[in-house]
């Protein structure tokens, strides 16, 4: 009996010292994450425009002035346009640099260096130095070489179909560290053993890279595919530094959803439909996230 | 035997031109920092005639060490902030028993899938309420604790054997100094890669420290960088040291823990 009372205090003491703990965490996750996630939704079925003191209830309207409005649906292609480049890009580009790193035995460490550097720099410094690579002749890097070659100078950034592709290769550049670094922890988790058994059997590398390397490394492709598409789906620094005064141009057509969002809520104060569209994006980024959970629980 | 020889001489050659290629860029933004204006436009990789003006007059002229010194203590500050919170929630779920234990972990991990974009409108409004626009404050509170962290170091915690802390119990030991004491010090490697992830994350932050300060002497270096860089387009050169400025504290932070680091973003990579 004393003996069970003991224990139960102790327990007791345990619980208390669990909630102290715990104090001011759960004020901030309550103040800073979940108040303001409810009231996001709050929000989005206002009008607003910040400094008026009352907030009017329109219920679905700015889902409605969401869906009417063209430039909505231009930056949500735009946005949908840089993963369509970004993701095969960087996976297949990293894939191809670890597959053939995890071989090399001399100077690895770096040449991996080299690969990830990029990864360290800020974005917002790399982004204006890729802008610079990209001014017309005889200031940027690339027209130089293009002249030289014969090619002729292309607009890049000042282009309505080359700026997308031109924001995302710096994107694909900085995100190869990480991707290569991941990849080739995936690649050294496969037993060398494996590897050996195939070649007794006369495997070839291409075999063995299809049929060994491949299908092991499917949990890692899938883990990459997914954090690259949220990055993707929320670009906004290098669009925000490469294009003129931050705008998305030329015409809107490299604005992805996120500055459509900054814009719509700090220039134009226009908070309830801001606020809307960042429901969306949010209501994009679960639909991923549910998928990715359900094709990896498949194979789990 | 030759042909395998020749053919590993063959990726190593093409890995390396890659890599190179890579750093291209991060290079010639360096050489490009250390030339006179006349010479910025002939791409040449290594400056004929070096020089540091550019640097001194982007330091001396503009605001640059300003932003420096609140890129610094922001990421710093929460960096501080998150090893000492992270680790104490990630303690508290994995070594204590206690009703809503289940509960609180699924809430925080479920923070995981709200994206900042969702909240910063909300976080706008509050700081404008509390008065908290154009402090270090107003920046860094909403990256005070994570869930990824919490997360992270619990996964760390559960390895930490539950008689170590028993006989601090039995020690006297109060359970804030068993945490701190005993459990803190077995978990360093994720404390760690932890500080590398937030710090760099923090460092590099650029929405939301754009949002919430007006006050040109209250900007970090990204949106210092990038008011800069506006104002000052044609000087390729001055953007080029600015950049500079921004970039190289993480990049020779890199060269000098190069292993640490990388060990750290995959552990971190990987847990999530």
């Amino acid at each position: 009996m004393r003996l069970s009372l003991d224990h139960m205090t102790i327990r007791q003491r345990q619980a208390l010292t669990a909630y102290i703990f715990l104090a001011i965490p759960a004020v901030f996750y309550s103040v800073i994450r979940f108040y303001p996630a409810l009231e996001s939704f709050y929000l989005s079925l206002t009008k607003w425009n910040i400094v008026s003191p009352t907030k009017q209830w329109v219920g679905l309207a700015n889902y409605q002035r969401l869906f009417k409005d063209p430039v909505f649906w231009k930056v949500l292609g735009n946005t949908f346009e840089y993963v369509a480049i970004g993701l095969p890009t960087t996976l297949i580009l990293s894939f191809l640099v670890a597959y053939y790193l995890d071989k090399v035995k001399f100077g690895q460490g770096m040449l991996r260096a080299m690969y990830f550097l990029p990864h360290i720099a800020s974005a917002v410094a790399m982004a204006w130095v890729w802008r610079w690579l990209y001014q017309p002749p005889p200031i940027g890097l690339f027209n130089n070489i293009l002249t030289q070659l014969g090619i002729g100078g292309q607009p890049f950034l000042t282009s309505t179909v080359q700026a997308i592709p031109a924001i995302t290769a710096p994107v694909v550049w900085a995100g190869m560290g990480f991707n290569i670094v991941i990849f080739l922890a995936g690649l050294k988790a496969i037993p060398e053993s494996y590897y050996e058994a195939a070649r007794i059997d006369g495997a070839s590398n291409f075999q063995i890279l299809r049929r060994i390397t491949l299908p092991l490394l499917k949990p890692t492709v899938l883990f990459l595919a997914i954090i690259n598409t949220i990055q993707l789906l929320r670009i906004f620094d290098q669009v925000y530094n490469m294009t003129q005064d931050g705008l998305g141009g030329p015409l809107n057509s490299t604005k992805p959803i996120v500055l459509h969002i900054y814009h719509s809520a700090f220039h134009k104060f226009d908070m309830g439909y801001a606020s809307a569209a960042t429901v969306v994006l949010f209501g994009i980024l679960m639909l991923i996230t549910l998928i990715q959970m359900k094709v990896l629980g498949k194979k789990s | 035997m030759i042909g395998r020889t020749a053919s590993r001489a063959m990726i190593w050659g093409a890995l390396f031109v890659g890599g190179v290629l890579c750093i291209l860029p991060i290079w010639l933004m360096l050489s490009t920092s250390l030339k006179f204006s006349n010479e910025a436009y002939d791409l040449s990789l290594i400056p004929n005639n070096p020089t540091f003006g550019n640097y001194i007059k982007i330091m001396t002229e503009g605001r640059f060490p300003l932003w420096l010194f609140n890129s610094l203590v922001v990421a710093l500050g929460t960096t501080v902030s998150v090893l000492f919170f992270d680790s104490l929630v990630g303690y508290t779920l994995a070594k204590f028993k206690f009703r809503g234990q289940k509960i609180v972990f699924v809430l925080i991990l479920s923070t995981l899938m709200i994206p900042t974009e969702m909240l910063v409108i909300p976080w706008y409004v509050m700081a404008k309420t509390f008065g908290w626009l154009d402090s270090y404050w107003g920046i860094m509170f909403p990256g005070m604790m994570t869930g990824f962290g919490t997360f992270l170091m619990k996964q760390f915690f559960e390895t930490v054997p539950d008689e170590l802390l028993d006989a601090a119990r039995i020690d006297g030991l109060s359970e804030f100094a068993i945490f701190r004491r005993i459990a803190l010090p077995l978990v360093k490697p994720a404390l760690a890669a932890l500080a590398i992830f937030i710090f760099l994350g923090n460092w590099a932050a650029f929405l939301w420290p754009l949002i919430v300060t007006n006050s040109k002497d209250l900007y970090t270096l990204p949106i210092g960088l990038a008011f800069f860089s506006g104002e000052h387009q044609a000087e390729w050169e001055m953007i080029m040291a600015g950049a500079a400025i921004a970039s190289l504290p993480t990049l020779i932070a890199f060269l000098l823990f190069q292993r640490h680091i990388i060990q750290g973003i995959t552990l971190s990579g990987l847990k999530s």
